[in-house]
């Protein structure tokens, strides 16, 4: 049900770009109007969601720690899972954003019940972080590639990353391998969230929605490319003028380029208001970007509170008769 | 009111039968279940006038009405607000959970129970979507699409249920790819839970004497000084030396702090005579203290505030006794309190100075500013500096594994120190399955003040897992005796090792050292630290 409100939300969003351009020619709104104020609900948003985050202390250094910690001399630290030093914990950092660390110990619990009473087993579990890492890295290199559009000259390592990506040679335009690996990565993450009932279970809406919306930005960034062939030339052009300021509307790029664009144009709008803020709220984790250094360097928290105690003297006065039976020590006689 | 009934626990057929198949409804549509077994007692009225607590009034969550004050959802939500703006930690895990599930097999709780509110990620959401509903602009206008709900009794019922059977052992921050901490959001729950009157007995009973008599079980100063004089008769029968400890002893040069569960019931006061027996053999200048008799903090289970107002006596008395550095005792919990937050609440301990072993003059340069050190850390510097000496072949009668309580694991990463004291103490070491160890330790079930009597049940069920794990060694290697650094561990294990995996005893580190020590002038050993026949050893056997 969720999947399928999602699903149809984003039907309505295609059809919306289609009538709008096809029927109502509305090509200046869809190709000029609304690419710009995405870009500004985007970078707009996205700054504010980091700034409200940074603007909340860090009342406490609390790093969650996998490894074993700096203590005596001979045993040796786990200098990145357990850090204690500003590169520890950038290259505990990197390992996350690059290489999704954490997500690589996952594993799969089982329970047998057998006749010698139950067992668990915990087996690796390695396909959520491999269809992840091709799914994020897929989508960064097509991002890069697409510079082409908006630079000119076209940079060199863009050109470097479209001919690598293209060296399949199937085809002619040649094949991006990145296509097919982002294909198949979003449909992995889509059929696991309603194949695996847990995971089906805690989905929302705004789960499977962001998957409709890349999977088709995907589809139709394929059939422009593959299939319709549409107008290159003139794509760049708009792409270069809504880049340099000057926007411009070419004549004969067809519908599917619009669709293509609509749902980039919402997808970059929706972001900084969903769950895809995932991407800067990693950074400011503090069970991640923090040093296990607490016992040597003290940490300190701006709003720390001045609260009432049970002191020594309340205790004393309350025990001091007991205390002195006991022989133990007392303040005052 | 009606009381909490006292069930019996099912057998561990029942238990283990688990069906991990989510139910038919939403989760949001889903009542949350009391079923007696599975919960704690509400907290007393008396405990939070003592603490100084909000809506201290007798209830029962066995009760319709749980009498949470008039406009009880404006102080929940303003004290969203409030931590909101306090916890960048809280915010942040609000906004970026993607959903993944990666978390949901890796907590105890719903390997255990198979129900999906006991998925991290699930646990999380029951705040997460009231907070998408007053908090986010999406969820206002979106509503359950965006995953958002209204806050109403149901809610708060439900929040106090799975807040309460969450251990906070940080096991899920370990797997998710955002680190997401679960105990994070569980502290905050329980915080604004907290706000109108919702703990647990189990928790704020021991906050308040801990308040009020310095420690948890509410030992006066007496009772510790007497315990503690017991132990040391039973140390002379053991060894035929006589231990004489201080207290409340100014100018000593180390505090030492231990949880009061050392003081007080088996295992634990085992272990407390192996602290007494090692520091006499040391000729170690130090004190315990009948003040700050309390190294655990059962307040962190409670609020910021009280976590903090009952570890203030920590510093205090090493400040009072001029004492140059403290050492504490095995505890879990403890460990979390005293390596993240400690310093932070009560430092600079500028009165104190960096510990330096004056047996070994190795300089804890890793506790530099909060100056105090781990009873491990202390005496794996004296193994291995060759200081003691020991007799392994005392506890050749056991095989031992050892399980990693869950804070000094993620909240520290002490790993290696109780293995390298244990691998010294004793000949039959084995080692539990590598995914249920270390950083991936799985929790006893019973941390975080879960530890109460009337919801053995879900104890039991919660301690599964590393019970399975304990299984697997015993089958395998025969292992019979679990070491741990943790009280609460010793408190909860005896219960789950008897219904999970009888026949396997619990000890602590210390305990297990102090049975291999010799010491200087001791008779020959024919009892252990349990005053059992030590076998081979000449003993009545």
């Amino acid at each position: 049900m969720k999947a399928l409100l999602s699903f149809l939300a984003v039907i309505v969003l295609i059809l919306i770009a289609t009538l709008g351009v096809d029927v109502a020619n509305l090509h200046f709104l869809f190709g000029i109007i609304i690419p710009y104020l995405a870009f500004v609900m985007f970078v707009g948003g996205f700054v504010y969601r980091v700034l409200k985050w940074g603007r909340s202390p860090v009342p406490f250094r609390i790093p969650t720690t996998c490894g074993q910690q700096k203590s005596l001399p001979w045993i040796k630290q786990a200098k990145i899972e357990n850090p204690t030093t500003n590169l520890g914990v950038v290259v505990r950092m990197a390992s996350e954003i690059f290489f999704f660390r954490s997500l690589f110990r996952n594993t799969k619990t089982e329970l047998r019940v057998g006749a010698d009473g139950p067992k668990l087993s915990y087996g690796s579990a390695k396909w959520l972080w491999v269809g992840s890492l091709v799914f994020h890295w897929s989508f960064l290199i097509i991002i890069v590639r697409h510079l082409r559009f908006f630079l000119e000259p076209v940079p060199y390592f863009v050109q470097i990353a479209d001919s690598i990506d293209g060296m399949l040679q199937i085809g002619l335009p040649p094949i991006y391998l990145t296509d097919l690996f982002f294909l198949l990565a979003v449909t992995f993450l889509f059929l696991r969230r309603i194949v695996i009932p847990q995971v089906k279970y805690i989905s929302l809406a705004a789960d499977y929605f962001p998957l409709f919306m890349i999977m088709s930005i995907a589809i139709s960034g394929m059939l422009m490319r593959y299939y319709y062939r549409i107008d290159i030339v003139a794509v760049k052009e708009l792409a270069l003028g809504l880049v340099q300021l000057h926007p411009v509307i070419p004549v004969g790029i067809g519908a599917i380029f619009y669709i293509h664009l609509f749902l980039i144009c919402i997808l970059f709008a929706y972001f900084p208001t969903s769950k895809l803020m995932h991407m800067g709220g990693i950074f400011l984790s503090p069970t991640r970007n923090m040093k296990n250094n607490n016992r040597m360097v003290r940490h300190i928290n701006p709003w720390n509170p001045e609260l009432e105690y049970h002191t020594y003297e309340h205790y004393e006065d309350e025990f001091r008769e007991k205390m002195k039976k006991a022989g133990i020590p007392v303040e005052k006689e | 009111m009606a009381k909490v009934e006292k069930v019996k626990t099912p057998k561990p057929e029942e238990l283990s039968n688990i069906s991990y198949h989510p139910p038919a409804t939403d989760w949001m549509d889903t009542p949350t279940e009391f079923k007696p077994g599975t919960y704690c007692w509400g907290a007393k009225e008396k405990d939070l006038i003592t603490l100084g607590l909000p809506n201290p009034r007798q209830w029962s969550p066995a009760d319709e009405d749980w009498k949470v004050p008039e406009g009880w959802e404006t102080t929940i939500l303003d004290g969203i607000a409030e931590r909101l703006s306090k916890y960048r930690s809280f915010k942040v895990f609000m906004d970026i959970c993607v959903r993944c599930g990666a978390c949901a097999d890796k907590c105890h709780f719903y390997i255990a129970t198979g129900d999906p509110k006991n998925m991290p990620v699930l646990r999380a959401e029951l705040l997460r979507s009231v907070y998408k509903k007053y908090f986010t602009k999406s969820g206002k206008f979106l509503g359950r699409l965006a995953g958002a709900r209204e806050l109403d009794m149901d809610v708060l019922k439900e929040w106090w249920s799975y807040f309460f059977q969450c251990t906070e052992c940080r096991r899920c921050s370990v797997f998710c790819p955002y680190g997401i901490d679960q105990a994070e959001v569980t502290i905050i729950g329980r915080e604004l839970l907290n706000l109108v009157g919702l703990n647990i007995d189990w928790i704020s009973g021991p906050a308040a004497a801990c308040y009020m008599k310095g420690n948890h079980l509410g030992l006066e100063p007496h009772a510790i000084t007497g315990n503690i004089e017991t132990m040391c008769d039973d140390i002379e029968e053991i060894t035929g030396i006589r231990v004489n400890p201080t207290f409340n002893r100014k100018g000593a040069e180390i505090l030492f702090v231990t949880p009061s569960g050392d003081f007080l019931g088996e295992p634990g006061i085992y272990t407390c005579m192996g602290y007494l027996m090692l520091f006499h053999e040391l000729g170690l200048d130090y004190t315990w203290s009948t003040y700050a008799s309390e190294g655990g903090n059962f307040g962190f289970f409670t609020s910021n505030d009280t976590a903090k107002r009952l570890n203030y006596k920590i510093y205090a008395e090493a400040k009072r006794l001029g004492v140059k550095y403290i050492i504490g005792g095995e505890c879990g919990h403890m460990w979390r309190v005293l390596n993240q937050y400690m310093d932070t609440w009560h430092g600079p301990a500028d009165f104190l100075e960096v510990p330096v072993s004056p047996i070994t003059g190795t300089r804890f340069e890793n506790a530099k500013s909060t100056k105090m050190i781990h009873i491990s850390e202390f005496t794996a510097d004296l193994i291995k500096h060759n200081k003691l000496k020991l007799d392994p072949s005392r506890n050749d009668h056991l095989k031992v594994t050892y399980h990693d309580s869950c804070n000094p694991s993620r909240g520290m990463g002490l790993l290696e120190e109780p293995r390298y004291i244990i691998k010294s103490v004793c000949n039959n070491f084995y080692e539990m399955p590598e995914n249920t160890i270390r950083e991936k330790t799985f929790c006893c079930g019973s941390g975080s003040g879960l530890n109460a009597s009337e919801n053995m049940e879900q104890r039991m069920r919660g301690g599964f897992p590393r019970a399975n794990a304990v299984r697997y060694v015993q089958e395998k290697h025969g292992v019979n005796m679990l070491a741990n650094i943790c009280a609460v561990d010793r408190a909860a294990f005896p219960a789950l090792m008897d219904y999970w995996c009888p026949g396997v005893g619990v000890t602590g580190t210390t305990e297990l050292l102090a049975n291999a020590l010799v010491m200087k002038g001791e008779i020959r050993r024919t009892l252990d630290i349990r005053l059992q026949d030590l076998p081979g050893k000449g003993g009545n056997e």
